[in-house]
């Protein structure tokens, strides 16, 4: 569950990956969630971070989270570790 | 005197290959002898270049798209102008005209000023329209005919001669020699365009263009008529030069007169061997080589805001023949940070 | 420590080709509530799916399409199209604002009566009228307008057999410069058919000509197309004034005028495109002014429209299913309505809005039926807020033709309900109950039993 290391996100919810050149916009969960997979924390901890500052149920979370994940392997920003 | 100072919104950025007028219009502006600007970029997307040249545009906007209705874009426009107190807009982009035309009379209740044709005239010179345009202005135009089908083209045979034009009803047009050709143009651009298609007389000859700008009283402001020398892949003129044929101008005010015409627009023209001009397209907007226009004389776009904002406004006479305009490309070099902030802001 | 309000994550890729609306404020405010009444409680109280219909919105189009005529001509009588919705609560509402009744069928014809429409005021129009059904509307005095001339013969013997006098009208369809050009119902005005049928009636001793009739297509984006009908149909009826000497009592201009409703493939929005009410009233009263009647000569000017008085009158309510990610990427939302329930959805792009509030962020979506079947998309591609499985929408415009071309498949229908001015919610259409369905089937004794 690793994010492409030299993925960039700025405060403005502005995503940049180098490598490629391509560029992505997140809303402020998803900054979040990018932030703490760069912070290296595993799903788990993710999820219970959410739970715990959010409104959401365990279940909803990492239903998200999952999709969201997804996304970052469709956009080809994680790294391939066998995992996805 | 001190001159006024006027904030003045313009859409199509987009200096592209295929390039809106906007950035034209703009440089027109700054030229402008009778006021000063602050130019206010309106943008649909993040890559339109004139966001980032900075001495052509002092702040950008992103706006909705028309399609998403009137309804939005005004409400954009609110924001916009509550922070930038617009005294003009001047929109350039054929697909927002419309929406533009629906919104002038909101617009003035706020203080923004359009110069734009009425909806009539809009609609009045759409390409479906022009036959009938045509014959109540007394205009040649080339004999067309609207067809929903392809049954209708036997009958069409007798009234033309091959080669013909088959047209969008809003873009494309290919010519052609036989049954065959018009069955697959019919099937191609009726899929992408919708119906009718139409049917237009193939003029042989050369193509010339004027630029202009009618009082909405029927008197012409400014004329310049120029002939393409350099016509891209796309159709766009690569290159211009300006001519002086005198017909030209007579259909010009011919076509300002009788119509009322009430703002920029640009017309097609083609002379035929005999010498006879038929209007093949009424654009009705300002060109993306209006500069062409400032450059021997006539500022098209000063004289547009100037009445827009109802300022006395003397009409142009006379231009500069054999000036010619070639256009060319430049790579700015735009840091990401730019791109990021009107793409997550929506400004910049 | 208050937690935050959730929003699930997303990320997009920031495209420089298609509109890039990330960062823009939000386009749209969320439909929390109809005619005042929360989306929430209606959902809870009635189910979900819901069809709502707002008395309030009724009564007011059809204020607004009467001042349009009314202001323009002097004399003007609405029919209420009972084909685009014949619930018998909106049907009454209408009649309660003045309109006639406007029928195609036996049944429909049988609907306007229960309803208590007076004979006369009923107006029999379409191709298939039953010989009991024309029979009935001439001894009701009603208003028989002939589509072909079979129908004009069993006028005829009827009317014989009958001793009474039928009041007919002629349905005319002509070139008005439209595609496609209406030209299966009725006589047409350019090769003289009309004039065929006028004759026969004009010689017909049982046969009263009291008016004349177009309806020239559906959902008109063309206002101009109705002045060149009327021009039309006035000459006609001029043209019978000199002939005979008779003068009709009424030119009929049908319905088909559109509403707000977008199409599928048009560039702008119907709010921005479509002609309104005042654009249609002032083409068609400017043609008949402008024909050659005497003043006091003027007929009534009768309007059946249908959709562009109802269209924006009815919103489905709905709830989310399920979100799913499709192969490719895009986002697919299934909700608890399918194209059974929404007919129109194949042709107009329906406005979907959520009911409950929500961020700047939205998602490219496309909006699945619940149905087990492929054709059940409501929406191809729409920028959707992020929603979440049991979040509500409200579907909007879906006024005309859903509630009387529905389908009973797969699911059982759902009920529908109307918001009175005092913010009542009546129940005018019960759901469907397994009971009810198994009413109309039968099955034989050898099928009764089996083992499994």
């Amino acid at each position: 569950m690793d994010i492409k290391k030299d993925v960039a996100v700025s405060d403005s919810g502005f995503v940049f990956y180098p490598t490629t050149g391509e560029s992505f916009s997140v809303n402020p969960l998803g900054m979040e969630i990018i932030r703490l997979m760069k912070d290296d924390k595993s799903f788990d901890k993710i999820t219970e971070y959410v739970v715990d500052h959010y409104n959401v149920e365990s279940s909803t979370i990492e239903k998200d989270l999952l999709d969201f994940i997804e996304m970052l392997n469709h956009f080809s920003l994680m790294e391939d570790d066998g995992e996805g | 005197m001190e001159k006024a100072k006027y904030t003045i919104g313009v859409t199509a950025l987009n200096a592209i290959d295929n390039p809106g007028p906007g950035v034209p219009v703009i440089r027109a502006l700054q030229e402008a002898k009778s006021f000063d600007v602050k130019i206010i970029g309106l943008s649909y997307e993040a890559l339109e270049p004139g966001i980032y040249m900075h001495d052509i545009v002092d702040k950008s906007y992103t706006i909705p798209y028309p399609s998403t209705g009137t309804h939005h874009l005004m409400n954009r426009l609110r924001e916009i102008h509550d922070i930038e107190k617009l005294d003009v807009i001047i929109p350039n982009f054929d697909a927002e005209l419309f929406s533009f035309i629906k919104l002038e009379p909101d617009l003035k209740k706020m203080g923004i000023h359009l110069f734009m044709p009425t909806i009539e005239q809009y609609e009045e010179r759409q390409k479906v329209n022009l036959p009938e345009f045509g014959e109540k202005y007394n205009i040649k135009v080339p004999k067309s005919e609207a067809i929903f089908s392809l049954d209708k083209m036997p009958e069409l045979e007798e009234d033309f001669k091959w080669p013909i034009l088959v047209k969008g009803k809003f873009y494309e047009a290919s010519v052609a020699h036989n049954f065959e050709q018009v069955n697959i143009a019919f099937n191609r651009i009726s899929s992408k365009w919708g119906l009718p298609i139409i049917i237009q007389e193939f003029i042989h000859g050369t193509e010339f263009n004027v630029t202009g700008l009618g009082d909405g009283k029927g008197n012409t402001i400014a004329a310049v008529p120029i002939r393409k020398q350099y016509i891209t892949d796309s159709g766009k003129g690569w290159g211009g030069i300006a001519v002086t044929d005198k017909k030209l101008l007579e259909i010009t005010d011919r076509f300002i007169s009788s119509t009322k015409w009430r703002g920029g627009f640009e017309l097609e023209l083609m002379k035929d061997n005999k010498g006879d001009f038929y209007m093949m397209e009424i654009n009705p907007r300002i060109p993306a080589w209006i500069y062409l226009a400032v450059g021997v004389g006539q500022n098209i776009p000063e004289a547009l805001v100037n009445l827009a904002l109802g300022n006395e406004v003397k009409p142009y006479t006379k231009y500069d023949a054999g000036k010619m305009f070639v256009r060319y490309s430049w790579d700015m070099i735009v840091d990401l940070k730019e791109f990021e902030k009107i793409s997550t802001t929506g400004e910049l | 420590m208050e937690k935050q309000q959730y929003e699930r994550p997303l990320i997009k890729r920031l495209e420089s080709k298609i509109p890039n609306k990330f960062g823009a404020k939000p386009n749209l405010i969320p439909i929390t509530h109809i005619d005042e009444v929360a989306v929430k409680d209606l959902i809870s109280e009635h189910g979900s799916p819901l069809f709502v219909i707002s008395e309030k919105k009724i009564r007011s189009n059809i204020r607004k399409a009467r001042k349009a005529f009314e202001t323009r001509y002097p004399k003007v009588q609405f029919a209420w199209s009972y084909k685009t919705n014949y619930l018998d609560a909106v049907c009454r509402t209408f009649h309660q604002e003045g309109s006639w009744a406007e029928v195609v069928s036996d049944f429909e014809y049988d609907k306007a009566l229960h309803n208590g429409v007076n004979g006369s005021k009923i107006i029999y129009n379409g191709p298939d009228k039953t010989p009991e059904s024309i029979k009935k509307a001439i001894q009701n005095n009603s208003l028989i307008h002939i589509d072909h001339l079979d129908e004009y013969y069993t006028i005829q013997e009827t009317a014989d057999a009958l001793g009474i006098k039928a009041k007919v009208a002629v349905r005319i369809n002509m070139d008005t410069g439209v595609y496609p050009m209406w030209d299966r119902f009725g006589f047409n005005y350019e090769n003289g058919q009309a004039w065929t049928v006028l004759n026969k009636i004009m010689r017909s001793d049982v046969m009263t000509l009291v008016g004349l009739h177009t309806h020239i297509g559906t959902f008109m984006l063309s206002a101009i197309a109705y002045g060149v009908a009327a021009s039309k149909l006035a000459d006609l009826a001029i043209g019978i004034r000199t002939k005979y000497d008779h003068q009709i009592e009424y030119i009929d201009m049908g319905g088909g005028f559109a509403s707000v409703n977008r199409l599928k493939g048009s560039y702008l929005p119907g709010v921005d495109t479509n002609p309104t009410i005042d654009d249609f009233a002032e083409a068609i009263t400017t043609a008949l002014i402008n024909a050659d009647f005497k003043p006091d000569e003027l007929p009534l000017l009768i309007l059946e429209t249908g959709r562009a008085l109802i269209d924006d009158a009815a919103s489905l309510l709905g709830t989310v299913i399920s979100n799913k990610r499709l192969s490719d990427g895009r986002r697919s939302t299934i909700l608890d309505i399918g194209v059974n329930l929404l007919f129109t959805s194949f042709w107009y792009e329906h406005p979907i809005t959520p009911a409950q509030p929500f961020t700047q962020y939205t998602e490219d979506t496309v909006v699945y039926g619940p149905l087990c079947m492929n054709i059940d998309v409501l929406r191809e591609h729409i920028t959707l807020p992020l929603l979440n499985k049991d979040d509500h929408v409200v579907i909007q415009y879906v006024g005309a033709y859903n509630m009387t071309q529905w389908m009973q498949f797969i699911t059982l229908r759902p009920r529908i309900v109307m918001i009175d001015e005092k913010r009542n919610v009546n129940i005018i259409r019960e759901r469907e109950h397994l009971d009810r369905i198994l009413e109309f089937e039968k099955v034989p004794d050898h099928l009764k039993k089996f083992d499994l």
